[in-house]
């Protein structure tokens, strides 16, 4: 019955896409509706295919872990995780070396195209791809229960890499709503809010039917990302279409109230999508990989709701010196700084977890990736809340430290945690003894830092240099230096980060070498015990 | 998966909880962190009654220090203009001539004419004003409408070829091969004809065809000798010096739509005093005459 109902909304919906292609106003458009009509039609197709054919019954498989989603997280985690790196490395170049910006490329792949093709390539579809995996992953386990909702775990994947495919394509082509980190137009945000109900869904159904009787830290985590995200993204993407046969569509804010929930929202992507989010992961991951105990249940409780309570009024601190008032720039710059302890928690809370285990840093190369990023995590979170002190930001706003800073956290935070985090799932999802090769993760350990350190280090060079040039005046008031001569000067930084990029990019194809070789050559692992049970 | 934690002795107690093999430590809050938190909330409530800080209806508290980021600003702005009120005012009384002759206030105003010109004037000519492509390079002693002071500030105060100032300098080359006034065999002749003005070697027979199309269509405006002139904007052509590009292609361009490059006026955005002093800059860079 239900495959009758599931053809008759897919036949409704290639059809829609098909009218929509005819009459679509614009390029970007044009494209999601083909391929919409495609994904659709392909759908309607497959379902026609399997209707009426007897149905296995479920039997056993229902007690087991719903892993098979989570492996293909695991894998669309690490694609993603390439294309964002390589587009980073793309456009790094780009600024260093202008010519890279095609002729014959313009409109599709000069700067402003690719930019945020690597922004939303990095945070949402190699970390977006990391929190579904892993919170999937994550869940299950210590819940002792299978995903709730059957199917719906697919949806949720396969739903969240039509996001990934529909904006991506969208940037290149134009249709963007001009608004940093949340760039999809109209539906394609409705088509996320879908995917991300869904989620909710089935994580908060795992939670409901746990077997354990307390709700372990990590699932605060993530709940609070998920839930907090959703609020962000429909609060931040309330706009009016121009058409319904067109991607463009006009925000329902205005001057500074848009600028001030665009902040709200784009500052709170940095704190329950990347902070909240990854600090789910770390706090299954690192005791895990470590085997020791969290180190304080109390600094858990602590950290994590002063960390929510604090971070959702930190946006303003993106706006001082603009047209915001005075009153909001003040209390966002106040609570960036008292966020500074409640972010330091899951630091103390990561890395004293190892205390008893540090002898493990010389001999395991994947609890070293966990520490340094547990490192990194704890100096952008000293960094962010004094980037937001007026008198720093003065200085530090509009330069490229602000690119370095984002960079240390995603790079050497999320970046490694995950990298940490898939370097542990592998052996554990396909069956193996072991990794292929512990060495290989050294060598991606060692690229990967050293990257990061010229990476973060030439940002906060030119950074400092270009806001002090930007400020120089002589005796008289008047400007030294012209913009032009600022670009001039940051030549060099840009080559040396450009070449910090691509030893980041070199190391997570290491890791993907590394972790394909796994599946396909190591040792399989002996009766796994993959069924739900409770751990005490 | 429930793996047993491994226990050492000097362990603190766990909560008791296990999740998948992780249990937790009953260990207190680090003091520093506690004392640290505590710090920054006792400083945050200190900082916002100090500061503009939380929203009422109407208005915001103002804070003790009575703090304001734009009056801030404004008193900036003004120090700096009432500091430099009397040698603006100078610089607006003195002679355009005599201003290089009062060293003080010479200096003065290449220094403040070099921030107007790095502000307003670079995107187009360079930050090192050496022009580009139909930007003109105003390091040489080329010019299109004079190199005097009196010309090149009547040039920055009201342009070339815009609509907004009726007093910018304004003529406009006949596009000889759109409009269908030369035939494309002799825009070639002209073209070599140009050239060899630069002395850039050409074919004899073109450029002698050339010479006799340029002195019935072209002699008017850029002399006979192409040396140009001045009152009509028009280029010298004999000097190698190419706003748009000296190969034949560009040239034969040039000659078959012409060119018709705009600079806006900025006695509209720029004070009297800014406008004197960027072309004493301009003035001072190599070419002034």
């Amino acid at each position: 019955m239900s495959n009758y109902i599931k053809l008759i909304a897919l036949g409704l919906i290639t059809l829609f896409a098909m009218i929509a292609t005819n009459y679509a106003r614009d390029l970007a458009y044009q494209v999601h509706a083909i391929i919409i009509m495609l994904v659709a039609g392909g759908l309607f197709l497959y379902t026609l295919r399997r209707t009426d054919e007897p149905v296995v019954a479920a039997g056993p498989i229902q007690q087991e872990y719903f892993d098979s989603v989570v492996r293909y997280g695991v894998i669309a985690t690490a694609f993603w995780g390439v294309v964002g790196f390589l587009v980073g490395v793309y456009i790094a170049f780009q600024l260093a070396f202008p010519v890279l910006n095609f002729d014959w490329a313009q409109g599709f792949a000069n700067f402003g195209r690719l930019r945020p093709l690597h922004t939303s390539a990095v945070i949402f579809a190699f970390g977006g791809n990391a929190l579904l995996a892993t919170s999937f992953y994550v869940v299950q386990r210590t819940s002792a229960a299978r995903l709730w909702g059957g199917n719906l775990a697919w949806f949720v994947f396969w739903g969240y890499q039509l996001f990934i495919v529909l904006a991506a394509t969208g940037y290149l082509l134009g249709g963007t709503q001009s608004k940093e980190y949340a760039e999809p137009e109209w539906y394609v945000d409705l088509w996320l809010t879908i995917v991300w109900v869904a989620h909710l869904a089935v994580f908060l159904g795992t939670i409901i039917r746990r077997k354990e009787p307390h709700i372990y830290v990590a699932n605060w985590f993530y709940l609070a990302f998920i839930v907090t995200v959703a609020m962000l993204h429909v609060v931040n993407n309330l706009t009016i279409p121009v058409s319904i046969w067109g991607s463009k569509s006009v925000i329902v804010w205005a001057g500074v109230q848009d600028a001030m929930v665009q902040w709200w929202y784009g500052h709170n992507a940095v704190g329950f999508f990347l902070t909240a989010g990854f600090l789910g992961m770390m706090y299954y991951f690192v005791p895990k990989q470590a085997e020791r105990p969290v180190f304080s249940y109390k600094l858990s409780i602590i950290h994590f709701w002063a960390l929510i309570f604090l971070y959702i009024w930190a946006g303003p601190h993106h706006l001082h010196y603009t047209a915001l008032p005075d009153w909001a720039s003040t209390l966002g710059m106040v609570f960036s700084i008292v966020l500074w302890m409640p972010s330091w928690g899951g630091m103390i809370n990561g890395l004293m977890t190892l205390s008893g285990a540090w002898d493990k840093l010389r001999t395991d190369p994947v609890i070293r990736m966990m520490v340094i990023s547990i490192g990194f995590y704890g100096m952008s979170t000293f960094e962010g809340p004094m980037m937001s002190i007026r008198a720093v930001n003065s200085l530090s706003h509009y330069t490229d430290w602000t690119i370095g800073h984002v960079h240390s956290g995603a790079l050497g935070w999320n970046g490694m945690i995950t990298f940490g985090a898939l370097y542990f799932l592998v052996p554990v999802l396909w069956k193996r003894e072991r990794l292929y090769s512990l060495s290989l993760v050294s060598w991606h350990f060692w690229l990967a830092t050293i990257g990061i350190i010229l990476y973060a280090a030439s940002m906060w060079v030119t950074g400092i240099m270009e806001g002090l040039m930007w400020r120089e005046v002589d005796a008289n008031g008047f400007l030294v230096n012209s913009f032009a001569d600022t670009v001039a000067a940051k030549f060099p930084m840009y080559v040396v980060r450009a070449l910090g990029g691509v030893m980041f990019l070199a190391g997570s194809v290491i890791m993907c070498f590394n972790l394909w070789m796994t599946v396909r050559r190591a040792p399989a692992k002996e009766a796994s015990l993959t069924v739900a049970v409770p751990a005490e | 998966m429930s793996k047993k934690v491994k226990k050492y002795d000097d362990d603190p107690n766990t909560t008791g909880h296990s999740w998948d093999g992780i249990e937790e430590f009953d260990n207190p809050m680090p003091r520093w962190w506690l004392w640290t938190f505590y710090a920054t909330i006792i400083w945050g409530i200190g900082y916002t009654i100090a500061y503009p800080a939380w929203p009422g209806i109407q208005s915001a508290t103002a804070g003790v220090l009575a703090w304001n980021s734009r009056a801030d600003v404004v008193a900036d702005i003004a120090a700096v203009d009432e500091a430099n009120a009397p040698i603006n005012a100078r610089l607006i009384e003195t002679d355009l001539t005599e201003i290089a002759a009062d060293a003080n206030l010479n200096s003065y105003a290449v220094s403040s004419g070099a921030a107007v010109f790095k502000t307003w004037c670079a995107q187009c000519h360079g930050a090192g004003a050496a022009g580009a492509k139909g930007y003109p390079n105003l390091l040489d002693d080329d010019w299109l409408w004079g190199g005097t002071m009196e010309d090149i500030h009547v040039t920055v105060s009201h342009g070339i070829r815009n609509e907004e100032s009726d007093d910018a300098r304004y003529s406009e080359m006949p596009a000889f091969g759109r409009d269908e006034l030369l035939g494309k065999t002799e825009i070639a002749q002209v073209a070599n004809y140009v050239m060899s003005l630069s002395g850039v070697p050409q074919d004899a027979s073109q450029v002698e065809a050339g010479a006799a199309v340029y002195a019935e269509n072209c002699s008017s405006c850029h002399m006979d000798d192409g040396t140009g002139d001045i009152y009509q904007g028009a280029p010298n052509l004999a000097d190698a010096i190419w706003l748009y590009g000296g190969d034949y292609a560009t040239v034969y361009e040039t000659i078959y739509n012409s060119r018709y490059g705009v600079m806006p006026p900025w006695n509209t955005r720029l004070s009297e005093a800014q406008i004197r002093a960027v072309s004493a800059y301009v003035h001072q860079l190599g070419g002034g005459e």
